[in-house]
């Protein structure tokens, strides 16, 4: 509960994006969550990239199930309309909401119990439908509103902070959404802000269903040796495959790169990505690649993040759905019905 | 000869198809129901199918009725006996005085058959084994033939039913001319060989009028086509996939955009019921219109969403095609076991609006005014059918649209009234009838957005666990539904010839036995005034008939009297006042059924005192 109001006044010489918003517009109420909570850091990095891709806030619907990590949304885009929804089944609300009105932009927010447990039928199902969202699971390996339970992405073998031994496999949600077909699948660290705000902005930019999973370590309940989602763990064993820079428009890509060391990568509507390699063998284009890198670095405790995988010529629900432009929430009985002179046709079709 | 002269009755008499599942007869049984409609005589025609894909036992029942009945009668007049398995049952089954029809290719035992009915064997196997080679065909024209050979023994006019044939197959010439040709083989046959007509005949009439022969589910879902709904999820259960298919080939005929050819609706399959409502409350949040079909266990699994609905105050339409429960119960025989499930969904205290349309004509109805009240009042509208009407073709007066009637959208704040700087909180109640206003996601820049959640609020949608918050939000949601009583379809009364002490209440598909159980009571001399009750929250009127009459009957097809449990616990009714007629087996509900059970109680009621009696 906030307690606590934000104050709305800000220093009259805050920088102001293309729209001319400034950061603050960007902004939600004052957080809830555990002082250094991870989740934050992805709050911060959610508003940081919608500021710097223009995005009029109110043009985004931010959709959650429940726990910590569904609460976050009240916290970023204050001017948004937000629905934190049922345990477990912000896809399926997110995936109704985009079919009503194509037009604005979809952000789900989940954590790994809504996803992986409870949710993890409707996680799988959006993402094979090709939903057109930015699908974020705010990864640490735990349940903190209930005070430490393990989830289903705790590895095998890892520690919760009363020493019990976690004894069942890990769900790994980037390894199925790879499987499943999602056309933008990234992962991430909540404690590396440089990269995760450029993959949140091209996940935003990508039209399809895009997949971060970003490793947030729970302060309260999950960041003790022997755990695997703690800060410490993930510092020292982050592979990341690639860097990632998103450029808006037709300005042109910067050249200090060293050559052979950018791929860039034009999505649907003109955003190019820059990824700058990492690691010389990794493809994103490969999606088979993909998951063979991906287990084999998960065998040697390594946490593979970046840019996994992208295709640029994505489609989304709609366009299998063959739906109109115009969004159906704004049909009227003239688009709709089809009258009187209609029905008594089949009227006379059915004597 | 029979011992039991034969029944003699022309357009008043009950045929049954006992036939295997798969083997192609619903079609050719479908064509023998509508031959006789186009003879100008009324039918009611019932599927009792398994839940099966192939080789278990099916029947189809047609009851002609010229007094337009079209409640199921009980009893058989006729068995067109297609199935061995069934046999004994089948043959046990035929009123006395009945006929029997079967295949007579191979010799049956004497014992087989009942001294008691008319038996009449046409040797279909060998007729179809001598014209057709291909399995396949010799199955399917079976059924056509023994159609033929029914049309001679009940003097039907066989040019009605090539017309029909014509038109199913019209730009098909090669399918058209073979299904007429197997016709005329079975015809003709039967005229040759057997004494033609029987005692059952069908005679042409001018009984069908202007009525039209449709499925509850198939005008279910066009109503949600001229009620505007965009969005459909689903999953697939019987006896509600159907609605779902019949939304999606209605669609495909009239909400193309002329221009592009792009569809103006999404239908989605879900994974399972609870995707399916999650995508309908997602939608309805963001503005569309949109509804799932589901039958009982769906309902259970809906639950959890539902009461999202009612406390988040989020639009959603849910078809329940009810089916026999508990649990998976009988998935293919009908009941209304549900009214509880419904009008209580969820965790919580929460109240759910539910229309009970007794045909496919108020399906219709009720489905397009179903988006009304579900935009209106913010929350979720159940629109209660069940197997027998959702299921069968039923003769109901033509639906009508009237082209001058517009959408209530509900209250919906817009950018223009937000930018007047009209006060915008999501959960006030400005006007008193308990409904807040919303807006759509996206609206204003600045204005009019809002967190919408599960948990407690308060009026503007700030997270609140304050108890007195909470109960001036759920007082308020009370209002909200003493609001929706003047709204929903009210209940229809119809009073005995002459005054009378009791009535008797029933609702949806119970109606057409109802009416003809009434008719049945007053050659009894039982006299009843009627109150057919459409919709929950109930109207005053409800309470006010049962407080008119000193006992009322609450007929309904479930075990626990749930309907009337309902009555008795939203109005405060003395329970004794409300005798429970109960139907539950899975079989639709008939005019014997009730008129017995009504009849009994009334007589029990009437016995002479015994002082009387000695004296």
């Amino acid at each position: 509960m906030t307690y606590i109001a934000k104050p709305k006044f800000h220093h009259p010489g805050l920088p102001k994006n293309e729209l001319g918003y400034t950061h603050r517009d960007y902004e939600g109420k004052i957080s809830t969550l555990c002082a250094g909570c991870g989740h934050d850091s992805i709050t911060a990095s959610i508003i940081e990239a919608c500021y710097e891709l223009s995005i009029e806030p109110h043009r985004v619907a931010k959709i959650s199930g429940i726990g910590c990590s569904s609460k976050t949304p009240d916290y970023f885009l204050g001017n948004s309309h937000g629905f934190n929804s049922v345990h477990g089944r912000m896809p399926s609300v997110l995936t109704g909401a985009n079919l009503a009105n194509r037009d604005l932009i979809y952000l789900g927010v989940s954590g790994d119990g809504d996803s992986a447990s409870i949710g993890f039928g409707q996680f799988a199902h959006s993402i094979r439908r090709g939903v057109n969202m930015t699908y974020i699971v705010e990864n640490n390996g735990v349940y903190g509103l209930t005070k430490g339970q393990f989830s289903a992405t705790a590895d095998f073998g890892s520690k919760s902070k009363k020493g019990v031994t976690n004894t069942d496999n890990a769900i790994d949600l980037v390894a199925i959404a790879l499987q499943l077909g999602a056309t933008f699948v990234a992962r991430s660290f909540s404690g590396d802000k440089t990269q995760l705000v450029p993959l949140i902005a091209a996940a935003i930019r990508h039209k399809g269903a895009s997949f971060i999973d970003v490793i947030s370590p729970c302060i309260a309940f999950n960041n003790h040796a022997g755990s695997t989602k703690s800060f410490d763990y993930v510092r020292e064993h982050n592979d990341a495959v690639n860097r990632l820079d998103v450029l808006v428009g037709r300005e042109p890509i910067a050249v200090d790169y060293a050559p052979g060391t950018v791929q860039v990568v034009e999505q649907h509507d003109g955003t190019k990505l820059a990824l700058r390699k990492l690691d010389a063998d990794y493809d994103p284009h490969d999606r088979l690649g993909a998951q063979n890198f991906l287990q084999k670095h998960a065998a040697k405790g390594q946490i593979v993040t970046g840019l996994l995988y992208v295709d640029p010529e994505a489609e989304d629900l709609h366009a299998h759905l063959d739906t109109v432009e115009t969004p159906l929430n704004t049909l009227d009985e003239k688009a709709l019905c089809p009258g009187s002179a209609a029905l008594d046709k089949i009227n006379a079709s059915l004597r | 000869m029979p011992d039991q002269s034969p029944i003699s009755s022309v357009n008043d008499f009950v045929v049954r198809f006992a036939n295997v599942n798969g083997s192609g007869s619903a079609s050719a049984n479908e064509l023998f129901a509508r031959s006789i409609l186009r003879h100008g005589v009324p039918v009611s025609p019932r599927n009792i199918f398994p839940s099966n894909i192939q080789g278990l036992p099916t029947w189809y029942e047609v009851r002609v009725t010229e007094d337009g009945h079209l409640g199921a009668r009980g009893g058989v007049d006729m068995m067109v006996a297609m199935n061995p398995q069934t046999w004994d049952k089948d043959v046990a089954s035929i009123e006395p005085g009945g006929y029997l029809f079967y295949d007579s290719t191979k010799p049956m035992p004497t014992s087989k058959f009942r001294a008691d009915i008319t038996v009449i064997g046409v040797p279909l196997t060998a007729i179809t084994n001598s014209t057709y080679t291909d399995p396949r065909q010799r199955q399917l024209f079976k059924n056509i033939i023994y159609l033929g050979a029914l049309s001679a023994l009940f003097d039907m006019d066989y040019k009605l039913i090539e017309q029909l044939i014509g038109e199913q197959y019209k730009g098909k010439e090669k399918l058209l001319s073979s299904n007429v040709h197997a016709l005329h083989l079975g015809r003709d046959w039967a005229l040759q060989n057997l004494k033609c007509p029987i005692g059952l005949r069908v005679k042409k009439a001018d009984k069908v009028g202007e009525r039209i022969f449709i499925e509850g589910n198939s005008a279910a879902a066009l109503g949600a086509v001229y009620g505007g709904a965009t969005v459909c999820a689903w999953y697939p259960i019987t006896p509600s996939s159907s609605v779902a298919e019949a939304f999606t080939s209605h669609c495909k005929r009239l909400r193309h955009d002329p221009e592009t050819g792009k569809a103006k609706y999404a239908i989605v399959q879900g994974e399972d019921e609870l995707a399916s409502i999650g995508i309908v409350i997602g939608a309805s949040w963001n503005g569309a219109r949109a509804f799932t079909a589901t039958s009982g266990p769906g309902i259970s699994l809906m639950t959890e969403f539902i009461g999202l609905s009612y406390f988040a105050e989020i639009p959603a339409v849910i078809m329940n095609i009810q089916r026999a429960g508990p649990s998976t119960g009988m998935p293919t025989r009908t009941q209304q076991c549900d009214i509880i499930a419904c009008a209580y969904a969820s965790h919580g205290d929460t109240k759910h609006v539910l229309l009970f349309p007794e045909d496919p004509a108020e399906a219709f109805e009720f489905a397009a005014h179903s988006f009304d009240l579900a935009e209106r009042l913010q929350t979720t509208i159940f629109l209660m059918l069940d197997l027998d009407i959702g299921m069968n073709h039923r003769l109901c007066r033509p639906l009508k649209w009237d082209d001058a009637r517009q959408y209530d959208r509900g209250k919906v704040m817009t950018a223009e009234m937000l930018e007047e700087g009209r006060d915008f909180g999501r959960y006030l109640d400005v006007d008193g009838d308990g409904i807040p206003y919303r807006t759509y996601p996206g609206t204003h820049p600045t204005k009019g957005s809002y967190f919408t959640r599960g948990t407690s609020r308060d009026r503007y949608a700030r997270y609140s666990e304050e108890g007195a918050v909470y109960a001036d939000n759920m007082q308020r949601l009370v209002r909200k539904f003493e609001t929706a009583q003047d709204l929903v379809p009210r209940p229809l009364q119809a009073n005995a010839g002459k005054p009378t002490k009791y009535g008797v209440i029933y609702f949806g598909s119970t109606s057409p036995a109802m009416d003809e159980a009434i008719g049945l009571l007053e050659a009894r001399g039982h006299h009843l005034d009627r109150l057919r009750i459409r919709a929950f929250p109930f109207h005053s009127s409800v309470a006010s008939f049962i407080a008119d009459h000193d006992f009322v009957y609450v007929v309904e097809q479930n075990r626990d009297a749930q309907l009337r449990s309902l009555i008795v616990n939203e109005n405060g009714i003395d329970p004794v006042r409300l005798v429970p007629i109960l139907h539950y087996d899975g079989t639709p509900i008939t005019a014997r059924f009730i008129a017995n059970a009504i009849g009994d109680h009334q007589d029990h009621l009437k016995v002479t005192p015994l002082r009387k009696a000695v004296s």
